[in-house]
C-alpha cells in the first residue's frame, strides 16, 4: 500500500509541475503570437493613431512581466481576468461555451467505450475471420478521414439528401438536449476516429490476451469461453486502451473546435476560435489554460487506472 | 477615417476560415448536394417579387464575432453588426446603390454660403418606447463617437464637425458647424458606425435591452448566437412586413449554406463563388449576386524605387489582365476594373476608356525607365481576403510575360494591413465600399491616415480641397474628373476588378435588394424583405 502512495504522490507532484509549465507555456505562445487585439480590431484600416488608441484603452502598453506576474496571480485566486474586446470576466466566456462541449465530449465518450470495446471483442474473437475483415477495413478507413470532411459527407448525406437531420444547430442555441436529433451527426463525427483507434487497440490486445498461456489455463480448468474473454482477457486488453482513451479526451478537445465550426454549436471551441481571430488573449489563455489542466488531469486519472488495471506499469504521461 | 470599409466578415475571419480550408471537399460536396436535390429544376425563386405579404419570421445567418458582440450601434465591426444595427437604429443618412448619401433619420440638409455650417432637419421619428427622436439625441450620438478617449470606428469621420459649436437650434433642427468647407457633409451623416442612439445612452446597460428608432424592437439577444428583434409598427419610414427577425451566427461558410439548404435559416449572408455557381439556377435557394461590393487590386507604393518612376507604373498598369484576373482569383464573380475605385458610383469618371493589356507598350516603358535587364519585384499578400494569394499568382504570371520578376511574398493575415501599410514597395489590397470623395480623403491626401500608396502631391490635395468648397455640383464633378483622370494615368492603385458580394435566400423570400452594393442602405434590409 505504501509503495502505491509513494507512486500516487510522485504522479500527482508531476501533475502540479506539468501544470505550472502548461501556464508559463501558454502565456509564452501566446504573447508570441504576431499582431495584438488592436491591430486586429483595426483590420482593413489600419489608422495608426487609431491601432495606438485602441492599445491604450485594453492597456496592451503595459510590460511584459507586469501582465504575466498580474495573470498568474490572478489564476492562483480562479481569477482569469477580463476580455480585452468586451471587458467582462473570462470566465463568463468560459462558462457559456462549457454546457455544449460538455454535453458533446460526454455523449461521445460515453458512446466510445462501450462501441470500441465492443468492435474490438468481436474482431478478437477470430482473427482474420470475416467479422475482423470487415471491421478492420471499416476502422482503418475510417480513421483516414478527417473530420471535417466526414463531417461535410455525413451532413450532406443525412441531412441534405434524406433530410434525416438537421443539418446544423443554428438558432438551437444551449437547448441542445432539447432537441437530440441535432446532436447525432456532431457526436458521430467526433466518435468516428477514436473508434476506430481504441478498437484497434482493443483487438489487439484481447488477440494477444486469448493467445497467453494463462486463457490457456482457465481454459484447461473449463471455464467458459465468454467468461475468459470479458474477465480475464479483456482488463488485460483494456490497459493500453485506458491510455488511448486518455488521449482521446486531449483529443476531443481539439475535434469539437472543428465540429463546433461546421455545426455552429456554441461551446468552448467556438469560444476559442472567437478569441484567436479577434486577438482576445485572456479569453485564449483562460481556454488553454482549462484545457491544459483538464488533459494533465485526465492522464493523472488514465495512469490511475492503468496502475491498477495492470500494477506492473510506472509513470507516464 | 474609415467612413463606411466592410471588415471581411471578422476582423480575423479568413484565419478561422482557413481552420476548415481544405474548401475543395466543401465545395465539390456541396456541388453534389445541389446536384441530388430531391425535385427537379424549376423556375428560380424572385422576379417580380408581386406584392408583399405581412407577417412571419426570417432567420438570416451572419458570420459573427463571438460572446464579445454587442448591440452597441457604435461599436459596429462586422457585417452582423451592421445587419443588427441597422434593424434596431437609423442613421441620419445613409448611402444608395451609387453611394450618394440619402436622408434617413435627417429628412433634409441645408449648407450656408461658405459650406461650413450645415443645417439639418430630422424627421418625425419615434423611439420604440414612443418618444421623439430629437437634436439632443443626435448631438449626444455624436459627441459619444468623437469621445477623444475611446477609439469608436466611426471617430474619424466625424473629424470635420466642431461639436463644441454645434447645437441643436430647436427639437428637431441641429446645425453643424464645420472646421472647413466640406461639400459632402452629408457622407458623414451616413458614415459607417454613425448611428443615432437616445440622449444619454451610453454605458453597456443602455444597450442590454436597447431602445433604438430602426424598424424593429428588440426582444432577446445573446452574443455569439442570436437577436431576436419583432416589428416596430410605429417607424417612420413604415413598419417592416415581417413579423419577427432572427439574426443567426454561423461562422463557417459551409454551416450558412448548409442551414438554408435544410431550411433552419432563409437568408444565408457571404457566401463563396463556388457555392453559388453549384446552386445558380437552381430551385433550393435562390443566390443574390450583390454588384460592386469590393474594390480588387494591387497598391505601388509610389515613394519608393521602383514605383517612383511614373513608367513602371504605367507598365505595371499595362501587364494586368483583369479578365484572367477577375476569373482566377474572384473565379468569374465579379467584373473587371480600370484602375479607378468606386465603379459607378457617384463622381466615377466613367468616360475614361477601359485600360487594356498592352505587354509592348509595358516592355518599352519599363526599358525606358532602366529596366531593360529585367526587373524583380516583390508583391507581398496574405490569405486576409478571398483571391489575394491566388490574384497574387496570376499576377505573377502575367507579368513574367512581359520580362518582369515577381517574388510573391505570403505575409501573416492577422498583421497584414498593418503591415503593408509603410513597408514593401508592392501588395494585394481591397476595399469595402464608401463613396469616392471618403475613399481619397482616406488614402490619396498628404495627411490620409492610411495611404499606402504613399500619394502625395501638394496640388492634388488642393484638387479634392477645392471640390469640398464648390457647393455647384457640375463644377464639382469636373474637379473629380480632373483627380481621377490624374491617378488613372500615374496613382498607384492598380486596381483589376470588383468583387460581387454573395449572399442566398429561399425561395420564398422577396423584396431583397439585388443592386445594394454590401453596406449600402439596402443591402440587409429586413424591413422591405417578405415571405411569400
Amino acid at each position: 500500500m505504501t509503495d502505491r502512495r509513494s507512486w500516487l504522490l510522485r504522479r500527482l507532484v508531476l501533475g502540479v509541475a506539468q501544470t505550472a509549465g502548461v501556464v508559463v507555456l501558454v502565456f509564452a505562445l501566446t504573447e508570441a503570437l504576431p499582431g495584438d487585439a488592436a491591430v486586429a480590431l483595426a483590420g482593413d484600416a489600419p489608422d495608426p493613431e487609431r491601432v495606438e488608441r485602441i492599445r491604450e484603452v485594453m492597456g496592451l502598453d503595459r510590460p511584459v512581466a507586469e501582465r504575466f506576474g498580474e495573470w498568474a496571480a490572478g489564476l492562483v485566486r480562479g481569477d482569469l481576468g477580463v476580455s480585452l474586446v468586451s471587458g467582462r470576466p473570462v470566465t463568463e466566456y468560459l462558462a457559456a461555451g462549457f454546457g455544449p462541449t460538455v454535453l458533446l465530449a460526454g455523449l461521445t465518450m460515453a458512446l466510445l467505450v462501450p462501441v470500441a470495446v465492443g468492435l474490438g471483442v468481436l474482431a478478437a474473437r477470430r482473427e482474420g475471420g470475416r467479422a475482423d475483415r470487415v471491421i478492420s477495413t471499416v476502422t482503418l478507413g475510417v480513421y483516414a478521414v478527417p473530420e471535417f470532411a466526414l463531417g461535410v459527407l455525413l451532413t450532406v448525406v443525412f441531412a441534405l439528401w434524406l433530410g434525416w437531420l438537421p443539418p446544423t444547430a443554428v438558432g438551437y442555441g444551449s437547448g441542445l438536449l432539447g432537441h437530440p436529433a441535432v446532436l447525432v451527426l456532431p457526436v458521430l463525427v467526433l466518435l468516428a476516429r477514436p473508434v476506430c483507434s481504441v478498437s484497434r487497440l482493443v483487438r489487439a490486445g484481447m488477440i494477444d490476451a486469448m493467445a497467453s498461456s494463462y486463457t490457456a489455463q482457465a481454459r484447461r480448468y473449463g471455464v467458459a469461453e465468454s467468461r475468459i474473454r470479458w474477465t480475464h482477457a479483456l482488463p488485460n486488453a483494456a490497459a493500453p486502451a485506458v491510455q488511448q482513451l486518455a488521449r482521446t479526451v486531449d483529443w476531443l478537445l481539439g475535434g469539437v473546435v472543428v465540429v463546433e465550426a461546421l455545426f455552429v454549436i456554441p461551446g468552448l471551441g467556438t469560444v476559442l476560435m472567437d478569441a484567436v481571430a479577434a486577438r482576445d488573449i485572456p479569453v485564449v489563455q483562460g481556454l488553454a489554460v482549462v484545457f491544459g489542466l483538464v488533459t494533465v488531469a485526465v492522464n493523472v486519472g488514465a495512469d490511475l487506472v492503468t496502475h491498477d488495471l495492470a500494477p506492473r506499469t510506472g509513470v507516464s504521461a | 477615417m474609415d467612413d463606411t470599409t466592410i471588415t471581411t466578415g471578422h476582423p480575423g475571419g479568413p484565419a478561422r476560415r482557413t481552420v476548415l480550408a481544405a474548401g475543395g471537399v466543401t465545395a465539390a460536396a456541396l456541388a453534389l448536394a445541389a446536384c441530388g436535390g430531391p425535385e427537379g429544376k424549376g423556375a428560380a425563386g424572385g422576379g417580380g417579387d408581386g406584392k408583399p405579404r405581412r407577417g412571419g419570421k426570417l432567420r438570416a445567418a451572419f458570420a459573427g464575432g463571438g460572446a464579445n458582440e454587442t448591440l452597441d450601434p457604435h461599436l459596429t465591426n462586422l457585417f452582423a453588426d451592421a445587419a443588427r444595427a441597422k434593424a434596431l437604429f437609423d442613421k441620419l443618412a445613409d448611402f444608395g446603390s451609387d453611394m450618394s448619401a440619402r436622408p434617413r433619420l435627417a429628412e433634409r440638409w441645408e449648407p450656408n454660403k461658405t459650406l461650413d455650417r450645415w443645417t439639418v432637419t430630422l424627421r418625425e421619428a419615434k423611439w420604440h418606447d414612443g418618444k421623439p427622436v430629437t437634436a439632443e439625441d443626435v448631438l449626444h450620438s455624436y459627441r459619444r463617437i468623437a469621445d477623444p478617449d475611446r477609439a469608436f470606428r466611426a471617430k474619424a469621420s466625424l473629424e470635420p464637425i466642431d461639436l463644441d459649436d454645434s447645437r441643436a437650434r430647436d427639437e428637431r433642427t441641429v446645425e453643424f458647424r464645420l472646421k472647413r468647407p466640406y461639400a459632402e457633409f452629408p457622407n458623414v451623416l451616413a458614415a459607417f458606425g454613425a448611428y443615432i442612439v437616445r440622449a444619454g445612452a451610453d454605458d453597456a446597460g443602455d444597450f442590454g435591452e436597447p431602445v433604438g428608432s430602426g424598424p424593429f424592437r428588440h426582444v432577446s439577444f445573446t452574443p455569439g448566437r442570436s437577436l431576436l428583434v419583432k416589428r416596430f409598427d410605429g417607424y417612420w419610414d413604415g413598419a417592416p412586413h415581417l413579423d419577427e427577425l432572427e439574426f443567426t451566427v454561423a461562422d463557417e461558410e459551409s454551416a450558412r449554406i448548409n442551414a438554408l439548404l435544410g431550411g433552419q435559416v432563409e437568408y444565408a449572408h457571404e457566401l463563396n463563388p463556388t457555392t453559388a455557381r453549384a446552386h445558380d439556377g437552381g430551385d433550393r435557394v435562390r443566390i443574390v449576386r450583390l454588384r460592386n461590393s469590393a474594390m480588387q487590386g494591387f497598391v505601388m507604393k509610389t515613394d519608393r524605387a521602383p514605383f517612383d518612376d511614373r513608367r513602371v507604373r504605367e507598365a505595371f498598369f499595362l501587364i494586368a489582365d483583369r479578365r484572367e484576373l477577375v476569373d482566377g482569383a474572384l473565379s468569374g464573380a465579379g467584373e473587371i476594373g480600370n484602375d479607378l475605385f468606386g465603379k459607378g458610383y457617384r463622381y466615377y469618371a466613367g468616360n475614361i476608356p477601359q485600360r487594356k493589356r498592352d505587354l509592348e507598350r509595358a516592355r518599352r516603358l519599363l526599358r525606358e525607365a532602366g529596366h531593360g535587364d529585367g526587373l524583380t519585384v516583390t508583391l507581398d499578400t496574405s490569405p486576409v481576403a478571398t483571391g489575394f494569394v491566388e490574384a497574387a499568382e496570376i499576377f505573377r504570371e502575367q507579368a513574367a510575360e512581359a520580362g518582369v520578376t515577381i517574388e510573391v511574398r505570403v505575409g501573416n493575415a492577422d498583421t497584414y494591413w498593418s503591415d503593408t501599410l509603410d513597408s514593401g514597395v508592392l501588395a494585394c489590397t481591397r476595399s469595402g465600399t464608401m463613396p469616392i470623395e471618403s475613399h481619397i480623403s482616406q488614402r490619396l491626401l498628404t495627411d490620409s491616415p492610411t495611404n499606402a500608396t504613399k500619394w502625395r502631391h501638394k496640388d492634388f490635395d488642393e484638387l479634392y480641397r477645392q471640390a469640398q468648397s464648390t457647393a455647384e455640383e457640375s463644377e464639382r464633378t469636373a474637379l473629380y474628373e480632373r483627380m481621377q483622370r490624374r491617378l488613372h494615368t500615374e496613382g498607384g492603385f492598380l486596381v483589376w476588378g470588383f468583387a460581387d458580394w454573395i449572399v442566398a435566400t429561399a425561395p420564398g423570400v422577396r423584396g431583397v435588394a439585388e443592386d445594394a452594393p454590401a453596406n449600402t442602405l439596402d443591402w440587409a434590409r429586413f424591413d422591405r424583405v417578405w415571405l411569400a
